[in-house]
């Protein structure tokens, strides 16, 4: 049988695509226009070529602040993936708790970013906070504000205590998803802890786990509210992350040319490794759902 | 309608022309040859010509990327790198 073809379904695109052009593409068609041409304001533009992006490549404090990101977002996954499987896979799958740590897991990520930033900035407090007073009891020279590594430590237990929820949740769907069968399966052949974690839990939490990695890459790649809240970017430099940077440079400065030329360029770097993480754990997905269609 | 806020130039303009031509003859090949042409390259993952562009673009702005940080040459050296790059992901990838 001949397959009809109506193409009036794309006129139900169309707002999407209007949606996006609005919200997406025009925003960053003049990111472009920006990146390469100077302006001092009253909507008056000079050519600058692309003087802003080679400024910008040779500059140390680009190269310091994308380097801190890097390392701060393989901290974050190193850290809230295995721990979201974790507390995913000790959570109940029937009864009232079920309800009962839902939301509790859901709690966090309620909470607005600056609100975040603040609770954490007050409770780290040497002073008045229970962290810092805490620490400050236990013999622990602690100070968020003066000390690099506690700024560090800081913001990324806070992003831990706001973010591992989501992977949590997402693990936790692709948990209740997988059928009792399964289970019963694994139990007949006597299979151990670890191998329905390896054979059966991960492989079926692939999908979702795909899409926690991705946004919480994305996400911590592109923090700005509550390291901002918290440290300000400092002490020093310290915890001075590519949009902070970015921020400074464009509103504190007011050098829009640089700030768009420094966007693009994050802009890149954000749907480079986005892509490299989909394409490699996609075509991973699939290799295993072959595998195991072959045994 | 006043496009004065958008700050448009022409080379940008131009840039953003070739890149909805280029995504407007992708559209072209589909409809005469539909499928997406799909297949597995050097990458060793399956990839259509729409990953093909992407690939191609994404890279593209890579290799301009890395010559205005790395030469003082001229961005139009750049280009025929790119195009020659395109051209070996369109056949290789």
């Amino acid at each position: 049988m001949e397959k009809t073809w109506n193409n009036k379904a794309w006129f139900f695109v169309l707002p999407v695509l209007l949606l996006v052009a609005f919200s997406a593409v025009i925003p960053l068609m003049t990111v472009v226009n920006y990146s390469v041409q100077d302006t001092f304001g009253n909507n008056e533009f000079f050519w600058a070529g692309t003087d802003w992006f080679t400024e910008l490549l040779g500059s140390a404090r680009f190269h310091d602040a994308l380097i801190r990101n890097l390392v701060f977002s393989a901290i974050i996954l190193a850290i809230e993936v295995p721990l979201g499987i974790l507390v995913a896979l000790a959570m109940p799958k029937k009864g009232i708790w079920v309800s009962v740590c839902l939301v509790l897991m859901a709690l966090p990520l309620l909470i607005p970013w600056n609100v975040v930033g603040t609770i954490w900035q007050v409770f780290g407090r040497t002073d008045i906070g229970l962290l810092g007073y805490s620490m400050r009891a236990l013999g622990i020279d602690y100070n968020y504000v003066q000390d690099p590594i506690d700024a560090w430590v800081t913001v990324i237990v806070m992003d831990v205590w706001h973010w591992t929820s989501l992977v949590v949740l997402l693990c936790y769907a692709g948990l209740v998803s997988i059928p009792d069968a399964y289970y019963q399966a694994a139990k007949i052949d006597g299979a151990s802890r670890w191998a329905v974690f390896r054979y059966i839990q991960l492989p079926k939490m692939g999908r979702v786990l795909l899409i926690a990695v991705l946004l919480r890459f994305m996400d911590s790649f592109m923090i700005y509210t509550e390291p901002f809240v918290v440290t300000g970017g400092g002490p020093g430099n310290s915890t001075t992350f590519l949009s902070i940077d970015l921020v400074k440079m464009a509103v504190g400065q007011f050098d829009l040319g640089p700030a768009a030329a420094m966007s693009l360029v994050y802009f890149l770097i954000i749907l480079l490794l986005s892509w490299v993480f989909y394409t490699v754990m996609e075509n991973a997905g699939r290799d295993r759902a072959v595998k195991e269609t072959a045994e | 309608m006043d496009f004065s806020w958008m700050a448009w130039t022409w080379p940008t303009a131009a840039f953003f022309l070739a890149i909805f031509a280029l995504i407007a003859l992708m559209g072209v090949w589909e409809y005469a040859s539909p499928g997406g042409s799909p297949r597995v390259g050097v990458l060793r993952f399956e990839t259509t010509r729409g990953d093909r562009l992407f690939v191609s673009l994404l890279g593209s702005a890579f290799i301009c990327l890395a010559w205005l940080g790395l030469t003082e040459m001229a961005l139009w050296w750049a280009l025929g790198v790119c195009l020659v790059y395109a051209g070996l992901v369109f056949r290789f990838v």
